[in-house]
């Protein structure tokens, strides 16, 4: 198993193509980031406090367990974030956004 | 006051009620909400593209959404409406919000919060792997995405979401692995008087349950969840619990939806200055308010799931009322036959969330029982065992002393998902009432900020 989220409907929405570490993902307009992650991959990042690799939690905004990057350094809540056609999202903090890291 | 400055947070169903009431004053409120579009959690709306009917996407409660969203299409041209705008702290009269990069400090006279709810989490060992959801989140996927959270799903905790999220699940086509409850059978006979309060949700529950269990749904009474099992890199890939006569059961599953209940975000309350006072049914600390919402603190009123856990019924009610416990205040208007008769329906509302609490109990001693090992603190991997340590290094039996040491509690959630297992954590080690254990106070910002934040009012 690929993929972690399995779609149940609402399939025919148009579709757009994003780009997540470099590599282009395919989703649907409407799709939240991480649904449009969780639809092919099994996790969105890894634990900064542990071995594991985490896919969120809440789906709410509440818990900060789905942070992503975009390329440039912008810290955006996956669950939150509505998918786009060419964002390019990296699945780690940008070693450049480090020093002002919140 | 001539035009006095009202500004609601919350576009859920008590802030669009709350907003509403002073749009039919005459006045034209701000409402500052988190989300994309109005509605809260419970009635969100779905995004742009989706086509799915009210009915199916809020079931017996289809017709409430709806007429919450009308009322909010309705005034949408009168208020002056803030979605995905944060408020991040509130004092000397102001409010501050965030919007993307941009803050924003805005002044008020009158602050009704509406800020809802967010699950009650029972750490169970292995919580930390990929996979594992709270109840909450399962529904938003289902709701705002059509997606399910997994290929096989388990649900695990108590309450009535447990019931509903598992049957909406099995209705979109999911595959529902098993309906695992804490609580036993037997506490949900004797809460029957309460939940009599409102027959036809009860009602609605128990052909809930019964529709799981034509679905072919295994639904466990009773059980002592034991360990989510998994990979580190993969995610989790089981979880075994004992069942109500001891046995221990194994299940395979990628993924568990989990909570108790819901628990009120009420750090605005707090950073508002607002008493508090225990509520030993639930075991939580709520801020304190009369019968109409007003709270301790003058200007501020409460509403909704962010005062107490209510339902979405009692929000409509208790929004409406504290908006025009408001304007009586204000001089606005007067206090009507409409306020006895909304405080009469918030009362039933009551009575039969006491039920539901006494049903579906908090099972604080799975919090005591954690082993050493399991993760509390999903934000930073802090384990039962390490904040057992810190009260033996340093007798700390005080929520937010033993946060300071552990930082249990200190992570990017803010304690919203272990503050309150930690709390009977502490309680049961340290052999004192939870109350004495005291609750984690609200700080500002509530959540994180991004650090590129400018003045751009």
């Amino acid at each position: 198993m690929s993929r972690r989220f399995v779609r149940l409907g609402e399939t025919d929405r148009p579709p757009l193509t994003l780009h997540v570490d470099g590599r282009p993902v395919e989703a649907l307009v409407g799709d939240t980031l991480m649904v449009a992650l969780l639809a092919h991959g099994r996790t969105l990042r890894q634990s900064e406090f542990g071995p594991e690799a985490r896919a969120g939690f809440c789906l709410m905004g509440a818990c900060q367990d789905c942070w992503v990057w975009t390329e440039t350094g912008d810290r955006l809540r996956a669950c939150s974030t509505l998918a786009a056609s060419g964002q390019r999202i990296v699945t780690s903090q940008p070693e450049a956004s480090w020093p002002t890291h919140a | 006051m001539a035009d006095p400055r009202i500004i609601i947070v919350g576009a859920g169903p008590a802030g669009v009620r709350a907003a509403e009431a002073c749009v039919q004053a005459g006045l034209r409120p701000t409402i500052i909400d988190e989300g994309r579009r109005d509605g809260g959690q419970i009635y969100r709306r779905q995004p742009d593209h989706f086509t799915r009917p009210y009915q199916k996407l809020y079931g017996t409660e289809a017709g409430r959404a709806q007429a919450v969203h009308q009322a909010f299409d309705a005034i949408r041209d009168r208020i002056d409406y803030r979605p995905e705008t944060l408020v991040w702290n509130i004092a000397d009269g102001h409010i501050w919000t965030a919007k993307a990069t941009a803050q924003e400090a805005l002044p008020f006279d009158v602050l009704i919060l509406c800020t809802g709810a967010t699950d009650r989490l029972m750490p169970v060992k292995g919580w930390n792997f990929a996979g594992a959801y709270s109840l909450g989140g399962a529904q938003v996927a289902l709701k705002s995405q059509a997606v399910s959270i997994g290929h096989r799903v388990v649900f695990m905790g108590s309450g009535p979401l447990l019931y509903l999220v598992a049957s909406q699940y099995v209705e979109a086509g999911a595959d529902v692995a098993a309906v695992l409850d804490t609580s036993p059978f037997t506490a949900r006979v004797k809460a029957l008087p309460d939940l009599l309060a409102m027959p036809s949700v009860l009602w609605n529950g128990v052909r809930l349950t019964q529709a799981l269990k034509r679905a072919g749904v295994a639904v466990h009474h009773g059980v002592t969840p034991v360990e989510i099992v998994g990979d580190p890199h993969d995610g989790l890939g089981g979880l075994r619990f004992r069942d109500r006569g001891g046995t221990e059961r194994r299940i395979a599953c990628d993924a568990v939806a989990m909570g108790h209940h819901l628990r009120p975000e009420a750090q605005l309350a707090d950073l508002a200055r607002c008493a508090f006072a225990f509520d030993p049914l639930t075991r939580q600390w709520l801020a304190e308010r009369d019968g109409d919402g007003r709270a301790s603190v003058a200007g501020i009123y409460l509403a909704g799931d962010g005062a107490k856990i209510l339902g979405a019924r009692s929000a409509e009610a208790s929004g409406r009322l504290a908006a025009l416990a408001a304007l009586a205040d204000l001089g606005l208007t007067s206090d009507t036959g409409e306020m006895e008769r909304l405080r009469g329906d918030v009362a039933t509302y009551a009575r039969f969330a006491r039920g539901l609490a006494r049903a579906f109990p908090w099972p604080a001693q799975q919090a005591a029982a954690l082993p050493d090992e399991a993760i509390l603190c999903r934000c930073e991997g802090v384990t039962a065992g390490d904040l057992r340590a810190v009260m033996r290094e340093t007798g700390a039996q005080e929520a937010n002393r033993a946060k300071a040491f552990s930082r249990v509690g200190m992570g990017r959630c803010q304690g919203r998902y272990c503050g309150l297992a930690a709390a009977e954590l502490i309680a049961a080690e340290a052999g004192i009432p939870i109350e004495q254990v005291g609750r984690l106070r609200g700080q500002a910002p509530v959540k994180p900020l991004t650090i590129a934040i400018g003045d751009d009012a």
